[in-house]
């Protein structure tokens, strides 16, 4: 990357390859009956959690004299909800989503989402139709093996040989210690959800679907987010996560359809938000009445299309798939 | 001294850690998508010289540590610490055997050293990438042999001892490459 700033950080044979993945990801969904969807970009709501920093600007215009803040989105997760409430059926979307605070080999503060949306579908299924794409978009460039799918539990049981929905603080940091992971300044007492994720990203990431496809399903209900809680187990939320070569590539939902259930997750973040001294995000009534109306029984998963991309190309930074990455933006 | 984001890592930067300065050498933002974002670096420490890895999470801060690389003229070694000036002060700096280590061997009276400073205080000593040094004793080469081919050791006016070439005679002097302790050439008077 000795190139002046203004010339783009991929070369001209990548980003051929990322036009001719758009093309089979657009022929895949057509073939199986999934509908290309548009959702806007900015939204008077934003996403509670507080693991995700939204990006926002003020529209100023008719309807608006003193300006209006608006919120981009970090993924169009709650406007394609409120079409299938509005009875679109399948439906999929190729979204630039923009997430602020997130820079560095594999992340740009804003890239490419396809996210779609399987009516009838729980995330089992959904994970069956993750790899036929991925193999699919991948075949000739990557030899993959057979997907492997397992839990949040056996992947923490295989890899750190502890359960991960019963282990405390504790138990959680003297693993660390042990394996030699550094433990960071500031780590909370008395939540476990941070050690987790610092075990996952230092201690099981690096090696995680190596070769293969894997997919890590049934989160602590902790991080469940938008999936349901499973009906016999409400320890685990039905989320799954897909990973290749160390890559992080998706992450998916039986997605949460109780509005009560869903109102009642939103305040618990701007509630942890407040604690955090993060600023508190408006919640999205649009997709609360949309989820009173009735929400058809689906599974959604959203993938990093620019990863998946870097994969192809055989790259190791995103910069070596994304024209202009923020520091050229 | 000021405090440091984790959004200014970068390498090169110097942080304070466990009460010892460190140069961060690598900076990796990782996060899972709904998880906790962490700074993951390696980060040298400039007084022993270890590299270990870090980890904050983002947004945290770390002190910077007052860590200045200076130029000054080494003047003598008093049996226990090696004496520095600085050419534009004049003020006078001491380096004890940790700061200065391996250099020693290589300095000379009035050679110009990169010396790196902590709170003002001499931390390592680097000596100059070439000196030049008698040699105040060697075997008697074998006339003729020009080739500089198989070599011999020599001890140099600092003490330290180098390979030169065969016909590299006592009393001659020579350039000498401290990086890696090679004889470079020799040097007419």
């Amino acid at each position: 990357m000795a190139h002046p700033a203004w010339r783009p950080s991929a070369d001209l044979a990548t980003l051929r390859l990322r036009a001719e993945l758009l093309a089979r990801i657009r022929t895949f969904f057509a073939a199986r009956g999934v509908l290309e969807v548009e959702t806007p970009a900015l939204s008077a709501a934003a996403i509670t959690e507080p693991n995700l920093a939204s990006f926002s600007t003020v529209y100023s215009g008719p309807g608006a004299r003193y300006g209006q803040r608006l919120y981009l989105h970090t993924s169009p997760e709650f406007p394609m909800k409120r079409l299938l409430a509005a009875g679109s059926g399948c439906i999929y979307q190729i979204a630039r989503v923009f997430r602020d605070g997130e820079a560095g080999r594999r992340h740009n503060p804003e890239f490419t989402l396809l996210e779609w949306y399987r009516v009838g579908f729980d995330h089992h299924r959904l994970m069956d139709e993750v790899a036929e794409l991925a193999t699919e978009l991948l075949a000739g460039r990557l030899a993959l093996a057979e997907p492997e799918r397992l839990s949040y539990r056996e992947l923490f049981q295989r890899h750190l040989d502890l359960n991960p929905h019963q282990a405390g603080v504790a138990e959680l940091a003297a693993c660390a210690g042990a394996r030699g992971v550094p433990i960071p300044p500031g780590m909370p007492a008395d939540d476990a959800d941070p050690w987790l994720d610092l075990l996952l990203t230092h201690g099981i990431e690096p090696r995680l679907g190596a070769g293969r496809l894997t997919f890590v399903y049934d989160y602590p209900a902790s991080q469940a987010a938008l999936a349901r809680l499973r009906p016999d187990d409400p320890l685990v939320g039905e989320r799954f996560e897909v990973y290749l070569n160390g890559v992080e590539l998706a992450n998916g939902f039986h997605e949460l359809g109780d509005a009560g259930e869903q109102r009642r997750r939103f305040e618990a973040e701007n509630a942890a938000r407040r604690s955090l001294g993060l600023p508190v995000m408006p919640v999205d009534e649009n997709l609360l009445a949309a989820l009173e109306a009735g929400l058809p029984d689906c599974a959604g998963v959203a993938l990093g299309f620019d990863r998946l991309a870097m994969l192809a190309a055989g790259k190791t930074a995103l910069a070596e798939v994304l024209a202009f990455p923020v520091e050229r933006a | 001294m000021a405090t440091y984001s984790t959004n200014e890592f970068k390498s090169g930067l110097k942080i304070m850690l466990d009460g010892d300065p460190y140069a961060i050498v690598e900076n990796e933002f990782v996060k899972p998508g709904k998880g906790q974002a962490f700074n993951r670096v390696k980060v040298r420490n400039l007084k022993t010289g270890r590299t270990i890895e870090r980890t904050f999470k983002s947004g945290d801060t770390a002190e910077g540590a007052d860590v200045v690389d200076v130029e000054l003229q080494y003047l003598y070694n008093d049996g226990e610490y090696w004496h520095f000036m600085d050419q534009q002060s004049y003020e006078q700096l001491t380096a004890d055997a940790a700061a200065v280590g391996d250099a020693a061997k290589w300095l000379k009276e009035e050679a110009i050293c990169q010396v790196t400073l902590w709170n003002g205080v001499p931390l390592s000593v680097a000596a100059p990438n070439f000196v030049i040094m008698t040699i105040v004793e060697t075997d008697p080469g074998v006339r003729g042999d020009t080739s500089g081919g198989g070599g011999k050791p020599a001890t140099l006016e600092t003490g330290a001892v180098v390979r030169v070439p065969l016909f590299v005679q006592n009393g001659e002097v020579i350039k000498v490459d401290t990086r890696t302790g090679e004889y470079v050439s020799r040097v007419k008077e």
